[in-house]
């Protein structure tokens, strides 16, 4: 299906460029076209539905992917600008086998409704938490201010991340 | 947490030992949720074949006579497959339940009406093929504001008024009487997953719509109007949604009845999903008010009446206007006696969006009067605001001005008392104080107010639902009920409801799609009543089923369950049942706003404190403590997200959230100026508050809804009143004693210097 559209579109549109990217550790090659945005080459190409799209001009966070390990905005960054790069989804924050331990903790302290910024949220928390040094509170709802949730009023989100912090500094919950 | 001091209920709210409601579980789609697997309408879109993208025409008038449409170049644009117009309607072209939202119109009603629609091969060409579309128009005269459209007398629908007593009267015993206007504006909801449908026709003609909506059963019946097919022709489902909030009530309809048509025609799958801008642009949102109103208070502080006449900016269209408009007025009271009282309601028609549900339905902008009012007068009358709202409760024996008794009045001031407590209210009441006599600059504000909230929809006949259970030969049990899951934990607790009801381990339920070919003609997931119906329904069908097996259980030496369901089975014992839950004891009668509309209330109190810059009106959130009655949980952690939640989107609505329109007299008149996330502020992780504590009201059993427990979608959103109300008292520090602190809404940091100034300039003038 996703082949036939782009075909039709291939008419009018410019021509495509090839690129090749490392999709949750797959390397995988395709021909878009310039303007093709990431979200959609995750989810219309590769059918990767995980990653979300809402507001659609890299405001409120939902789309959020790794490129090489840095958040960025799938719904404005440029498929051609991935060529080369390493890109993290949220469906490679498991391994398949075991939760991650952000998504764990997101699940036990009911840190989403309706889940639709759950995915945006894990991928911008787990920028944080590969970083250098262990956020403390203050960081964590620094670092996630540009992310939108309508559903839980916030608190959740920041004790789920805050709890992996401890872990990893060993703290209280560790 | 919630305890139950000692036996009490009823057979429906009656809890077995060791329940599983009552358990703090996770959302019953956590794990889909955080590894990317939980599917929305648009990530179906993928997994179905040969899928036809839509994009509408958008009229940029706010008020036109369509000349001309000619649609011919829209097929010279390579992936066109079919344009869409009125011509190709089968069955009527309407996509509300009024008749008065004509799919494909014929005159402009607002900038962005969708005039008609194009099907491409990708988003692009339909994107492409609608700009190809030449439409001509005449532009008419548009109204844009509640105050052009009272100036016009431009009004729709019924224009009820709800009356006890003799206000008049009751201002003639008033030591004090107060006149004013309230105006407040709306708020867009900003439901993350934008409006989706896709739509397919089956080898036998029956149409298949799954959408993101609230009311399957009210999509369906539009769908198959707008065919001119029965409802037995259209199935709809709603996997989950993405946010609902009360903006997928009826704004799905029309764009699921586009899917529909589109794939009738075309014989294959049709994808309409609204980009943001299309979403903020074209689809309700919660309605503004305009309110004039006389209050009369005895020498006590108590009201002897008020008058007020509430305008609501219903938009285009009816819609939902008229039950936000009833259950407004049945509000406006909130928590206070009001002994003789008038309130006249009416719904300004403007050229704008059409205004629809939001969480809390019309009931914030009844509370937002009254709390106003009290705001405004609690200096004029000196008493300290706080003091003036308690003393005006409800006590036993009382009635709403809608002549229903207000039950369990006591858990009020329970709630309330509580979080005076908690939070330290007079002790941290007198420290601002002291506080903002040494701060020239800033000024800290503190408020308590209360929240009584009526559950049941207002119109008896929607206060019923259905469910379908399954008990297979293993064992294990298949529940479908009639309510959608938009995040607010509705299928965690209809779970844990029929593993309570079956008295069976959580893991042996599962819960299946919301479907109108399993369970018809449901409710609109709404009304905050979702829990108590379904619930009550899912309890009814797991009942008839364990009374089935009672006989054989007592066949039987102790069996396991699967034991007594493999032995039920042999004995041809019926294994399914469809469950049905009415809420009894209600009445309403709309044209005279008078009866039982509600089972109960859901009560809380909140107590915010912040600080305010002189400078800017830039204000932070200090502290909020909340104490909100949400019965005997059925899932606490649901009930507490729902409560945290409701208060920060309420806060949003009353602080941050601005609407904008365009309008001048230009080219542009009627644009919808804020259709993004960039400059329509949401709440964030900035306006967080810097603590914020969330307690249950204890001992608050209610025995009129499935397992003690209560509603709690809506109610708490209009806890966050008490952060205008502390915004208002930081304003008025500024100022004299006694001056009267007049606020917008929404309060932004603009709106707040403008009121602050004001209160410095009251100083300086006495």
């Amino acid at each position: 299906m996703t082949e036939s559209v782009s075909e039709s579109v291939a008419t009018s549109g410019p021509p495509r460029v090839p690129v090749t990217v490392g999709v949750n550790g797959v390397s995988v090659s395709r021909q878009v076209e310039p303007r093709s945005v990431l979200v959609d080459f995750l989810r219309e190409d590769l059918g990767l539905t995980g990653t979300k799209v809402s507001c659609e001009l890299q405001v409120c966070g939902v789309c959020t992917v790794l490129v090489d390990g840095r958040p960025v905005s799938a719904c404005t960054f440029l498929t051609a600008d991935a060529d080369g790069a390493d890109v993290t989804t949220v469906e490679g924050l498991s391994d398949g086998q075991t939760l991650h331990p952000l998504q764990e903790s997101f699940v036990d302290h009911f840190a989403l409704q309706c889940g639709f910024c759950t995915p945006g949220f894990l991928m911008m928390s787990k920028a944080l938490l590969d970083g250098d040094e262990v956020p403390d509170r203050e960081a964590i709802v620094e670092h996630l201010e540009g992310n939108i949730c309508r559903c839980t009023g916030y608190e959740p989100i920041v004790e789920a991340v805050e709890h992996v912090a401890e872990k990893l500094r060993g703290g209280p919950h560790g | 947490m919630t305890t139950i001091a000692r036996p009490v209920g009823t057979p429906l709210s009656r809890r077995p030992d060791d329940p599983v409601v009552g358990t703090p579980l996770p959302h019953e789609s956590a794990v889909l949720h955080v590894t990317g697997q939980a599917l929305y309408t648009d990530d179906l879109v993928g997994r179905t074949s040969n899928v036809l993208h839509a994009h509408p025409v958008q009229a940029p008038h706010a008020h036109a006579t369509i000349t001309g449409l000619d649609v011919a170049a829209a097929y010279d644009v390579p992936g066109v497959v079919r344009v869409l117009t009125d011509a190709d309607v089968p069955g009527t072209n309407d996509a509300g339940v009024k008749h008065d939202e004509p799919l494909f119109p014929t005159e402009v009603m607002y900038h962005g009406h969708a005039i008609c629609w194009v099907l491409g091969e990708s988003l692009e060409a339909a994107r492409q093929g609608a700009a190809a579309v030449r439409a001509t128009y005449a532009e008419l005269p548009a109204l844009l504001t509640v105050e052009e459209a009272i100036a016009a007398a431009s009004f729709q629908g019924a224009r009820p008024t709800l009356a006890r007593g003799d206000s008049a009267a009751g201002m003639g015993r008033a030591a004090r009487v107060f006149e004013g206007v309230t105006s407040f504006a709306g708020q867009e909801h900003f439901y993350l997953e934008t409006h989706c449908s896709l739509a397919l026709v089956d080898e036998n003609g029956q149409v298949f719509v799954q959408s993101s909506t609230q009311h399957p059963t009210e999509t369906q019946e539009i769908v198959a109007h707008v065919l001119s097919v029965p409802s037995h022709a259209v199935t709809v489902q709603c996997l989950r949604m993405g946010g609902g909030f009360g903006g997928k009530e009826m704004q799905p309809h029309g764009l699921a009845a586009v899917a529909a048509l589109g794939a009738t025609l075309t014989g294959r799958p049709v994808r309409v999903r609204l980009t943001r801008a299309q979403d903020m642009t074209m689809t309700g949102k919660r309605h503004g008010f305009h309110a004039a109103w006389t209050a009369g208070f005895d020498a006590d502080g108590l009201f002897t009446a008020l008058e007020a006449t509430l305008t609501s900016d219903g938009g285009w269209s009816l819609d939902l206007s008229e039950p936000v408009l009833s259950r407004a007025m049945c509000h406006v009271d909130n928590a206070y006696w009001i002994p003789d009282i008038t309130v006249h309601g009416r719904i300004a028609r403007t050229h704008k969006t059409s205004q629809t549900a939001f969480r809390g339905f019309g009931g914030p902008q009844g509370m937002l009067v009254i709390e106003d009012i009290i705001g405004r007068c609690a200096p004029a009358l000196g008493i300290d605001p706080a003091e003036l709202r308690r003393r005006n409760f409800y006590a036993e024996g009382q009635a709403t001005p809608y002549g229903q008794p207000v039950r369990h009045p006591g858990r009020l001031l329970a709630a309330w008392e509580q979080v005076a407590g908690t939070s330290s209210l007079a002790a941290r009441r007198a420290e601002i104080d002291r506080w903002n006599g040494r701060e020239r600059h800033r000024k800290r504000g503190i408020a308590i107010t209360p929240v009584k909230f009526g559950i049941s929809f207002n119109l008896t006949a929607f206060n019923q639902a259905g469910a379908l259970v399954h008990v297979y030969k293993d064992g294990s049990v298949l529940v479908t009920h009639g309510g959608t899951e938009m995040g607010q934990g509705l299928h965690t607790k209809m779970l844990q409801v029929a593993a309570t009801a079956l008295r069976v381990p959580l893991e042996r339920v599962r819960l299946a799609p919301t479907r109108t070919d399993k369970v018809p003609n449901t409710s609109a997931t709404a009304a905050s009543a979702s829990a108590d119906l379904n619930g009550g329904a899912v309890k009814d069908a797991c009942e008839q089923i364990l009374g089935r097996l009672e006989p054989i259980r007592d066949q039987l030496r102790d069996p396991s369950w699967e034991e007594l369901v493999a032995a039920a089975y042999r004995e041809r014992v019926q294994l399914w049942a469809a469950g049905f839950y009415k809420t009894e004891g209600l009445s309403w009668d709309a044209a005279a706003m008078s009866g039982h509309p509600f089972k109960y209330f859901a009560y809380g109190a909140a107590v915010s404190e912040v600080e305010v810059d002189g400078f800017t009106g830039a204000y932070t959130t200090r502290r909020v403590d909340i104490v909100h009655d949400v019965g005997d949980s059925l899932s606490p952690l649901v009930d507490l997200g729902q409560i945290e939640g409701g208060f920060v989107q309420g806060a949003g609505w009353l602080t941050l959230e601005d609407l904008r329109w365009d309008v001048s007299d230009g080219p542009g008149r009627g644009r919808l100026t804020t259709q993004a996330a960039s400059t329509y502020k949401l709440p964030s992780f900035s306006e967080l508050p810097e603590q914020f504590h969330v307690a249950l009201l204890d001992e608050a059993h209610e025995d009129g809804v499935v397992y003690g427990s209560k509603a709690v979608g809506e109610p708490p959103l209009m806890l966050a009143l008490s952060v205008r109300e502390a915004l208002r008292d930081a304003c008025a520090a500024f100022g004299p004693a006694g001056h009267s602190v007049e606020l917008a809404s929404p309060a932004t940091p603009e709106a707040v210097y403008w009121a602050l100034c004001a209160a410095r300039a009251a100083g300086r003038a006495s």
